[in-house]
């Protein structure tokens, strides 16, 4: 089967109200290019799950966003997220606040089709005051009262891998995969970008297959984006863009994201990564040191 | 790396920071064989100086994805360069081992109550509009119920120690209100904390916050003045111990760039003029 899409057909299949779920952590290995489409995009009122960065803060920048599932929103050298600060800040978007692990549990139980697990993660603390999604249940096996962490289910999940083929194998070669794995897992619907577009031959030969995290069943769409995680990191190809990253900040903080959109993210992705210096410039950023 | 004598003498020039490494690394002496998460340049610090003399069976990660046998320098590496990685442990692992319990995590909270609860949530307003939008929760709620946990606060006063409970309870603590059904307050597991004027834990009665010792020319009064709340005060509260050269050599070689130097205010030396 041959899943091989544009971003904008693959894009196409988000409508306005959609729950949908990006892979990568904070600043790293985000979806990036996907998110500038669907900021093209006319869709509006999402809920959006991730392990937050410039994904989140963009799109509630842009006014896509109904309601946001996060444990945090951050870029980790700039600790807080200008876009998603200035959105919750103003009140302007619903929110279910939870535990990193939370979420996954979270998506594990949305994966494994079961409505929620159950977990001690949340007592004594004010997420299970404030989020009235989440319930406290007794046990039928202790004494104990326990958190029924809810399945989180994705109507379409977002992730950018290292490599894929057509027919939806996905390779993840950084150091870490993240979620991304149980995203595409919780998701009907999924759509992965890459920076390499191979034949599955490929896959065949040494170790390469070791590190294709979940079976292609589980990818929709695959869609070759070289530099698609820009300004997030993509290791071990590039790191995450701080000059890019301040520039967005910037454009939050002066109240100009509308013209950041227009100027920066453009009409298309090759308007975009001309923009900010061109594929080369990215794919010459050099990695973190942790 | 050499590893200290018992019979090293404590130095006489140290640095704030470097006293409060010390002091941190305490926190880890006995934990046997558990991860240690420093979050932050001086708690990274601390673990790894544990992890180098008085607990070996320390484990500590590259802040990324890799569990090593030694720990990194916070300063002076490059990408790719070597290191001495014993097993994979990217994110999801970690949640296997916070939840398995084999883990002690020393982490900078913006507020501190007197239960031991702990915000990096947010500040003021409502859930639906915050006045001021932080981190969220992160790990802190399942870190503060799955395994051990110490503070680090690089600048102690009545903003981090707050009056009343903490704007957003992330991690549960010792409050008696808040305990689950079925919970004692003995499985919260909250022991050190580290400040720029005081070393405290949580043995006082009731698992209240208790001075263990004051930075060498901190007064008393100035920690009572500095803290909204009452904490436990028993007689003769000694002096932090100050950092022996062999300390001092390691946390040098931890941090060769001397990034240690830029995490407190004017970096100020361990022990105040007088």
């Amino acid at each position: 089967m041959n899943k091989l899409q544009s971003s904008k057909d693959a894009i196409a299949a988000i409508q306005s109200g959609m729950t949908i779920g990006i892979g990568g952590w904070g600043p790293r290995r985000k979806p990036m290019a996907l998110v500038r489409e669907l900021l093209r995009s006319d869709v509006t009122d999402l809920t959006v799950v991730a392990y937050g960065g410039a994904d989140i803060g963009q799109l509630c920048a842009a006014g896509k966003v109904k309601k946001v599932i996060f444990a945090f929103v951050s870029l980790d050298f700039i600790p807080l997220e200008p876009g998603f600060r200035k959105a919750r800040e103003s009140g302007s978007i619903e929110v279910m606040e939870i535990d990193e692990g939370m979420m996954l549990l979270g998506l594990r139980a949305a994966a494994w089709r079961i409505p929620f697990i159950p977990t001690n993660i949340g007592l004594g603390t004010d997420v299970i005051v404030n989020a009235p999604e989440l319930k406290v249940i007794d046990s039928p096996y202790d004494e104990k009262e326990w958190v029924a962490m809810p399945a989180l289910k994705l109507d379409v999940a977002l992730i950018h891998a290292n490599r894929a083929d057509s027919a939806g194998n996905c390779q993840i070669n950084s150091p870490d995969l993240y979620m991304d794995d149980w995203f595409a897992r919780a998701a009907e619907h999924t759509i992965v970008s890459c920076e390499e577009l191979v034949a599955t031959e490929f896959f065949h030969h040494g170790d390469q297959a070791r590190s294709v995290h979940w079976e292609r069943s589980q990818t929709n769409s695959v869609v070759c984006l070289p530099g698609g995680a820009h300004p997030s990191s993509c290791d071990p190809q590039y790191g995450f863009d701080v000059t890019a990253f301040k520039a967005y900040a910037a454009a939050i903080g002066e109240g100009n994201f509308a013209d950041y959109r227009q100027q920066v993210i453009g009409a298309d992705e090759a308007t975009y990564q001309q923009a900010v210096g061109g594929l080369e410039k990215i794919q010459s950023l050099s990695l973190p040191v942790y | 790396m050499s590893s200290p004598q018992t019979t090293d003498t404590s130095a006489d020039d140290f640095t704030l920071a470097e006293l409060m490494v010390v002091a941190a690394s305490g926190a880890f002496a006995k934990d046997g064989e558990v991860l240690a998460t420093g979050i932050g340049a001086l708690p990274r610090l601390a673990a790894s100086l544990s992890m180098l003399t008085e607990n070996p069976d320390l484990m500590m990660t590259d802040s990324q994805a890799w569990l090593l046998s030694k720990p990194n320098p916070i300063s002076g590496r490059s990408a790719g360069d070597d290191q001495a990685q014993e097993c994979w442990m990217g994110f999801s692992r970690i949640f296997d081992n916070v939840w398995s319990g084999r883990r002690h995590a020393m982490v900078g909270p913006t507020q501190i109550d007197r239960f031991g609860q702990a915000n990096i949530s947010a500040l003021g307003g409502s859930y639906q509009q915050p006045k001021i939008q932080m981190l969220g929760v992160r790990g802190f709620p399942g870190n503060s119920i799955s395994h051990a946990n110490s503070f680090f606060v690089p600048a102690h006063s009545k903003r981090v120690f707050v009056d009343g409970e903490c704007d957003v309870v992330a991690s549960i603590g010792y409050n008696p209100a808040r305990l689950p059904k079925g919970y004692s307050l003995d499985e919260i597991d909250i022991r050190l904390i580290v400040t720029n004027l005081c070393v405290m834990d949580f043995g006082g009665d009731n698992h209240a916050i208790r001075l263990v010792s004051l930075h060498p020319g901190v007064t008393l009064q100035e920690v009572v003045d500095n803290t909204g709340f009452d904490l436990q005060i028993e007689a003769n509260i000694p002096t932090t111990t100050a950092p022996t050269a062999a300390q001092l050599r390691l946390i040098a070689e931890l941090d060769p760039q001397n990034l240690r130097a830029r995490q407190l205010k004017d970096n100020p030396p361990g022990v105040r003029a007088a």
